[in-house]
């Protein structure tokens, strides 16, 4: 796979007057905005043709930085307001970059629902376990243990596998990488722009300021190398036991396939009310 | 153009029912909703109606979702509603401030019922006057319409559609229980005897550079849809011209949020709209809106029946509210009454407008049933 230069990425498809981001040093969400924008740019897709939607958060801040049309909601709908989106004019598509509480907390049902009804769309999905934005707050992806400006003596409650949720919830296509997997990461958000239907890449993000700091990895580095003790390839997972995955986050590739889209349902659903109204053969 | 309804002709129809035809004939194709008594007729007619006319139905997971959803739809070029009751409207409440925010045509139906919380899912009220004009928080402005027969609702909610085009904002279609589930005949137009309004759209790229800029001097900038080639940025944050967020810049919020509510306030002469009913030579007004100014009308003529100069006047719209009008109202009678379905909301605003140039009296009643018009005319006699 040839990369181009992150340079000409940056000049082709950022708004150079809303630089520099908002982001803190050793913010994973750079880095997945780039895997987003190295899919849309090997794809060929058309920038015109492409509607970035966000909640509220840091990540939710991306659609701001692109060159694209984009809405940045409130906190938690961002998938309600695609659905409006996508059903008025289908030809457009639709990324939606959120954040861990934006699809699990405040969004948990539009993220459940939005799945359900397969909804022709591409969540990247930004973890980072905490609410940054907000100063740290313990978020509900938060692994047992771990603390929050919320949960000052580590998180009592159990934590949302968003990955399974949303293969359980019926997506199309479902993976989970760390921002170090570049390269799987890149192809998975290329296949899922592909995809007909609901299609999810959740990322573990590094939040060294808000997140890490206070739970002893203050640096970029020291969370990336966490995330690689912590994460297990889902081959590998296959063969371990519950006590074994304790503690662990499974990554990869979770499900591929091609239920029918919301769109082509709508479409199927309007032919079938003129044949039954007797307005069409 | 085929409807699914007749039109050129008169129907006898529930309000809810009327809601759904005024819309579709006003040019709506997107409609998310989640059903709430008494306003679930209105998405079961859109339900039966919009895939027929290529539009869009759907039931969102609540009314968050359906609120959000007409505000996707809108940005994607769509003339979007949703139908609600008080409950309902109340979770509608944080994506209607977005809407205002954003300045995005949407139309929010408002079937009132006896409040608060859950109150009296079958009963109509009109309790929601304050949070229709006041609901979501901060500075603001929207457009607040109120029907009294189901003909008004029919007419009312494709003005709803044409005022939220016009001016690049929400409107709320305030009705109530009674009016929803009552039937009357109703004329349904030819869609060429309607008259409808698009949205100001940017003439070229230069004017899509502005979709937050009063770059025609009205206070209504163009709205440059989704996928047009434009790149705009939409967000409810404080923005500038271009749609930036500049949220710690207090001149450039000042000056977002004054431009906002400014564009409906100084269109009031077009917004407002009011009837009045004998007022030329009254000593006494009646002052009211909605299900309740039926009653009242009929109070009048008994009042006048009686030898006393009563008048009444009928506010089509809520909000933005004619103050001066009132003001001068009040300087020509010595007391006005405002007969509503709740303590006392219109009355709020009716005795500010006042303003002490006569006693504003309320005449209440809760509890879902309408004011007879001889309890209105006990209570000014008394």
């Amino acid at each position: 796979m040839y990369l181009k230069s992150a340079y000409e990425i940056r000049d082709k498809y950022l708004r150079k007057d809303m630089l520099p981001t908002i982001f803190c040093p050793g913010c994973g969400i750079g880095s997945a905005l780039q895997y987003t924008l190295r899919a849309i740019d090997d794809l060929g897709l058309n920038p015109d043709e492409i509607v970035w939607v966000s909640g509220i958060g840091c990540s939710s801040r991306v659609p701001g930085f692109v060159n694209f049309d984009g809405l940045h909601t409130t906190h938690g709908r961002a998938l309600a307001f695609a659905t409006g989106i996508k059903l008025a004019n289908p030809d457009l598509k639709i990324i939606a970059f959120m954040g861990d509480g934006d699809a699990a907390a405040i969004g948990g049902n539009h993220f459940i629902h939005a799945i359900r009804r397969n909804l022709d769309i591409t969540v990247i999905l930004i973890n980072n376990f905490t609410y940054g934005m907000t100063g740290g707050q313990v978020a509900p992806t938060a692994l047992k243990g771990l603390r929050g400006t919320t949960a000052p003596y580590g998180q009592f409650e159990n934590p949302f596998d968003i990955a399974d949720l949303a293969v359980s919830a019926g997506a199309n296509y479902v993976a989970r990488w760390s921002v170090f997997n570049y390269l799987q990461g890149i192809n998975s958000i290329k296949k899922a722009l592909q995809k007909e239907g609901f299609t999810l890449v959740e990322f573990l993000s590094p939040c060294p300021i808000s997140f890490g700091r206070r739970n002893r990895m203050k640096t970029a580095p020291e969370l990336l190398r966490w995330y690689q003790r912590i994460t297990v390839p889902i081959s590998k997972a296959k063969n371990m036991s519950p006590e074994e995955l304790e503690g662990k986050i499974v990554i990869g590739e979770f499900v591929d396939r091609d239920r029918p889209g919301l769109i082509r349902e709508y479409e199927e659903y309007k032919k079938r009310a003129k044949r039954m109204m007797g307005w069409e053969e | 153009m085929r409807y699914p309804f007749p039109v050129g002709k008169s129907d006898f129809i529930q309000g809810d029912e009327a809601i759904a035809r005024a819309a579709i004939l006003a040019g709506c194709r997107f409609y998310a909703g989640y059903p709430i008594t008494p306003a679930s007729e209105i998405f079961e007619a859109m339900a039966l109606y919009m895939p027929l006319v290529d539009g869009v139905s759907i039931q969102m997971e609540d009314e968050l979702a359906s609120m959000a959803a007409i505000i996707g739809a809108s940005w994607a070029g769509a003339k979007a509603m949703t139908a609600t009751s008080g409950p309902g409207f109340s979770l509608m409440q944080e994506n209607l401030g977005y809407a205002i925010m954003t300045e995005t045509p949407v139309v929010v139906v408002d079937v009132q019922r006896g409040g608060p919380s859950t109150g009296q899912p079958t009963l109509a009220a009109q309790g929601d006057i304050m949070q229709a004009i006041w609901g979501t928080h901060g500075d603001h402005s929207l457009i607040v319409l109120s029907p009294s027969t189901v003909q008004e609702a029919f007419d009312m909610t494709i003005r709803a559609f044409n005022l939220a085009e016009k001016y690049r904002t929400p409107v709320v279609l305030l009705t109530d229980a009674e009016i929803a589930h009552m039937r009357e005949r109703v004329y349904i137009p030819l869609p060429e005897e309607i008259e409808i309004v698009e949205r100001k759209l940017p003439a070229n790229e230069e004017e899509a550079k502005y979709p937050f800029g009063d770059i025609h001097g009205d206070g209504i900038p163009p709205m440059p849809i989704f996928g047009k080639g434009y790149r705009t940025y939409v967000t409810g944050l404080t923005h500038d011209e271009r749609g930036r967020p500049k949220t710690v810049d207090a001149e450039v919020h000042e000056r977002l949020i004054k431009r906002i509510v400014e564009k409906l306030e100084r269109n009031k002469a077009d917004i407002v709209s009011y009837e009045t009913f004998g007022m030329e030579d009254a000593e006494i007004a009646i002052v009211s809106t909605g299900i309740v100014a039926r009653s009242a009308i009929r109070a009048v003529k008994i009042l006048r029946e009686r030898g006393i100069k009563a008048g009444m006047l009928k506010l089509n719209t809520i909000w933005p509210f004619d103050f001066d009008m009132i003001e001068e109202l009040a300087e020509r009678v010595e007391k006005i009454y405002v007969p509503e379905m709740n303590l006392g909301q219109l009355y709020h605003l009716v005795r500010e407008g006042a303003n002490g140039k006569a006693e504003v009296k309320l005449i209440s009643k809760i509890g879902g049933e309408v004011h007879t018009p001889m309890e209105i005319v006990e209570r000014v006699v008394s």
